[in-house]
């Protein structure tokens, strides 16, 4: 018999590393993730990115106009542009989140999608990949949307501003990767829950809508390690142009952050989709 | 290369979930282009069974080997091998008809030229053309069904794990399916089946299993185990169900053994016609009787204390 | 004429005595196992958004313009998180059950054949509903009170309307709900192009004409911005016209009214047919 040609593509990754989770295939699920898009969830998809827009109208320009300006280091900035990169940084945690823990326990314990996706000659190590790769498309496309309002609305000031687009794929990253470890631990949607219950005092107390000066140093000190202020930091400085040591360490932060979480992953694979 | 005499070697292998043993140290042998059937009562195992040799889940001890692979550490290799259809459709919702079929495809790494084609004659293999764009959720059962089995194909799997393949087919549905599967053996392709129909079994297993409480139980062709554990006729009678105990008790040396069933009495025998006449001999006269020859079903009757009328 | 209506009253068209009770205790049961949620989230929300929006936004706008109102911002806030809530409560208690029983578990067909009649199963999960926000609505203004975001005199009235909130909004999304056939991100579809946009431009975090005159008409239809209009006048005397206090009070009755009538009809079709 002829070898199928399923095989000779499997048959080509015997022997080397981690081949008994990874087929070199990611892109698989982004695929199918895109088949869905088209097929049933384009309009959830595409209302995605109506959020932060909505945030940043009634915030900005609402609120805007009972504060007037923000003094941001020194400079004076108008609410709606303190605003505009901290709605970025949440809606990437956001969006990588809910895809990372509901979408996939979702798909895990009721559409049993990942039962028929290992059924193949898919790794674990693949799925998961393409997952965290989906989550970072998706927060980079919203990302893109929400520059052009923004720009629209006259608050992007630099091309540096630019650079948010890659920070909120790195933001997205980063979040993805932790959220499919957590999910691996999840056995019911109440205890989803408690993802979105902690969700929400990091976007209302990470200097989202004002700055954290507002708080005593000891809580300030806390609030600085929280991965969403280091977020919105690192947005801050990219849209206001302030290019100084920080900025790195935030990076580095994202990065130790995404190492991290892909490491817990990987252990967790097994526990996430052979179930 | 490979170039084993077996496609699937297992022994002593054992699923615990727990303290829960669900397969308890089994062991067997498949053969290429053999059909080999596993059969058994709910919750024998089968389905356990089943993912742990499509090397979706991983055993507790023992040692299992698909073409000569460990399903542990070649997982994907395995898997490009194999052709599965799980007992419970688990069809992607989100996409359509066709679609379902594309990217499974493209999760073994096949092409998109290909598997166009390759799509269009799984959907005539499954009958279901027209339905190329719908979605899975309008389905009806049985289409569902083939559908999973259809996407099952796509690979040009080696070996082929069917569980419990024709569960929701109409009559004509699964006679077809046989059909298409006779035609897939002749082709080369190994089948492992789990099936609660004796009539399946007996129709496409060359060879089989039987499973109980999470062991093999017997083993054999399908005629080889009716000739162990069963005789060459069955009488069955039927006295009303409140009366069925009381006359079993009564028909003492009759048949070589008798077994009482909640709605018959059946008689296992050589001779059916001559031990009907005696139970009438006896007095007894039953509301409906019938002798037929004996079938996979009384060995599984025999060996597992369960009809599989009763499921 | 008497015997007629004798042969035709009984069970199939009103249904047991007291089956919305049942339906309503069956649905309290229910959010019972989801208790420890329900009183996380019912504290921890208005606590999370008075202490960083209330104060923290609050700092920045009473030293830049001193309050809106003439009161300082945690006060004018207060009276629209708790209508905000009170929605959100009854819309939850609503929209999640309503899905539930017509696609996910299919209950409320086994409930229709254990003689319940639609427009009762309806009733009861709207019941159900009332109970949740009034235990929300209560949280929430103690919440507020220790936060001095409210007077402690306003505890009746403020949860009362939150209750005439709740029950109004809980009714629209009850109806609305009976009509779905695929949930096919219905709830993301109702999150992100209702809800997010009523809690943002209803007056919640500043005062309805600060927006452009084009959008402000979602504040008008809203009944979230009725809801904090009537709050606010309860809680700190917010000079409104009494036509207008009228008009709000009318329109969330309406809308109570209105949506458990739509409702009622619509379970009891979709049951039958
Ligand atoms: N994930 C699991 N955790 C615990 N027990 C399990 C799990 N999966 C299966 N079992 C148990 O293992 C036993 C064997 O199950 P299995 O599905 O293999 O049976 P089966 O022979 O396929 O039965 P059926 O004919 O009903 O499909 C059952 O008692 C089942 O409850
Ligand atoms: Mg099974």
């Amino acid at each position: 018999m002829i070898t199928a040609a399923a095989v000779a593509i499997a048959d080509r990754r015997t022997g080397r590393f981690g081949s008994s989770i990874y087929s070199g295939r990611p892109y698989a699920t982004i695929l199918r993730n895109f088949a869905a898009l088209r097929t049933s969830n384009a309009f959830v998809f595409f209302t995605g990115f109506v959020e932060p827009v909505i945030f940043l109208l009634a915030f900005g320009y609402g609120v805007g106009s009972l504060v007037g300006t923000i003094d941001v280091a020194g400079q004076q900035v108008p609410y709606a542009a303190y605003l505009a990169p901290a709605l970025l940084a949440s809606s990437a945690m956001n969006g990588a989140i809910i895809d990372s823990t509901f979408n996939v326990f979702f798909k895990m314990h009721f559409m049993k999608l990942y039962h028929a996706m290992m059924s193949t000659s898919l790794g674990a190590l693949d799925v998961a990949l393409g997952e965290i790769g989906w989550a970072m498309l998706r927060g980079g496309t919203y990302a893109v949307g929400f520059m052009v309002v923004a720009a629209v609305f006259g608050l992007l000031t630099s091309w540096w501003s630019l650079l948010m687009i890659p920070a909120a794929v790195l933001v997205a990253f980063a979040f993805a990767s932790v959220g499919m470890t957590l999910t691996s631990y999840m056995k019911s949607f109440q205890q989803l829950n408690w993802v979105q219950f902690w969700i929400l005092p990091m976007f209302l107390f990470s200097g989202t809508f004002f700055p954290i000066t507002a708080y005593p140093e000891w809580l300030q000190a806390i609030i600085t390690v929280t991965p969403l202020w280091q977020a919105i930091a690192m947005m801050r400085g990219l849209a206001l142009g302030m290019f100084d040591l920080g900025l790195l360490v935030h990076v580095l932060y994202f990065a130790v952050f995404v190492v991290v979480g892909l490491t817990l992953t990987t252990r967790r694979l097994n526990a996430l989709f052979l179930r | 290369m490979w170039l084993g005499e077996r496609v699937i070697h297992a022994r002593a292998l054992t699923k615990t979930y727990g303290d829960f043993t669900a397969v308890a140290g089994i062991d067997f042998d498949v053969q290429p282009g053999e059909s080999f059937g596993i059969l058994g009562p709910n919750g024998a195992g089968k389905s356990t069974t089943m993912r742990m040799l499509g090397a979706t889940l991983q055993r507790s001890s023992g040692d299992l080997r698909i073409l000569d692979h460990d399903p542990v550490s070649d997982g994907p290799l395995i898997r490009a091998h194999l052709g599965v259809v799980p007992q419970e459709d688990n069809l992607d919702t989100e996409l359509t008809v066709a679609e379902n079929i594309y990217t499974y495809g493209r999760y073994f790494g096949l092409k998109r030229g290909y598997l166009r084609g390759r799509v269009d004659d799984l959907l005539a293999f499954a009958q279901l053309e027209d339905k190329r764009d719908a979605k899975v959720d309008d389905l009806s059962g049985g289409m569902k069904r083939r559908l999973t089995i259809a996407r099952g194909l796509v690979n040009e799997p080696t070996i082929l794990l069917l569980d419990e393949p024709t569960t929701g087919l109409d009559p004509q549905a699964r006679h077809v399916l046989w059909d298409r599967l006779f035609r897939l053996k002749e082709t080369g392709v190994t089948l492992v089946i789990t099936t609660h129909h004796m009539d399946e079994a007996e129709q496409l297993c060359d060879r089989l299993v039987v499973m109980d409480r999470a062991r093999i139980v017997a083993e054999g062709s399908p005629a080889d185990l009716i000739r162990r554990y069963s005789t060459r006729e069955v009488v069955e009678v039927r006295f009303g169900s409140d009366r069925n105990a009381e006359v079993a008790t009564q028909l003492e040396g009759i048949g070589e053994r008798r077994e009482v069933l909640a709605d018959r009495i059946l008689v296992y025998t050589d001779t059916g016609e001559a031990d009907l006449e005696h139970i009438v001999g006896r007095g007894f006269m039953p509301v409906t009787s019938l002798v037929r020859r004996s079938s996979l079903e009384d060995v599984f009757l025999h060996l597992t204390g369960r009809s599989l009328a009763d499921e | 004429m008497t015997i007629a209506t004798r042969i035709d009253a009984p069970v199939g068209i009103h249904g047991p005595r007291r089956g919305a009770w049942h339906v309503a205790e069956y649905r309290l049961r229910n959010m019972w196992k989801w208790r420890s949620a329900i009183i996380s989230f019912g504290i921890g929300h208005p606590v999370l958004y008075l202490a960083s929006i209330g104060l923290g936004v609050g700092l920045l706008v009473d030293t830049s313009s001193g309050g809106v109102d003439g009161v300082p911002y945690l006060v004018f806030l207060g009276p629209a998180l708790l209508a905000t809530a009170a929605l959100q409560g009854g819309g939850d208690e609503t929209m999640f059950p309503t899905l539930a029983g017509f696609l996910w578990n299919k209950l409320f067909y086994s409930m229709r054949a254990t003689s319940l009649t639609g427009a009762q199963i309806a009733d009861g999960v709207l019941l159900a509903a009332g109970f949740r926000v009034l235990f929300t609505t209560l949280t929430y203004w103690l919440v507020l009170a220790i936060f001095g975001a409210v007077s402690w005199s306003t505890a009746p009235s403020l949860v009362a309307l939150g209750l005439l909130a709740g029950l109004a909004w809980g009714a629209v999304m009850l109806a609305a709900t009976s009509f779905v056939k695929h949930e096919d991100g219905f709830l993301s579809l109702v999150g992100r192009l209702i809800v997010m946009p009523m809690f943002l431009f209803s007056g919640t975090f500043y005062p309805l004409d600060a927006l452009p005159l084009a959008i402000r008409w979602v504040g008008w239809i809203s009944p979230l911005w009725h809801a904090t209009e009537l709050g606010r006048w309860l809680s700190y005397g917010l000079a409104l016209p009494w036509w207008q206090l009228a008009i709000s009070v009318i329109y969330l009755l309406a809308l109570a009214v209105g949506g458990l009538l739509i409702g009622r009809r619509q379970f009891e079709r979709r049951l039958t047919s």
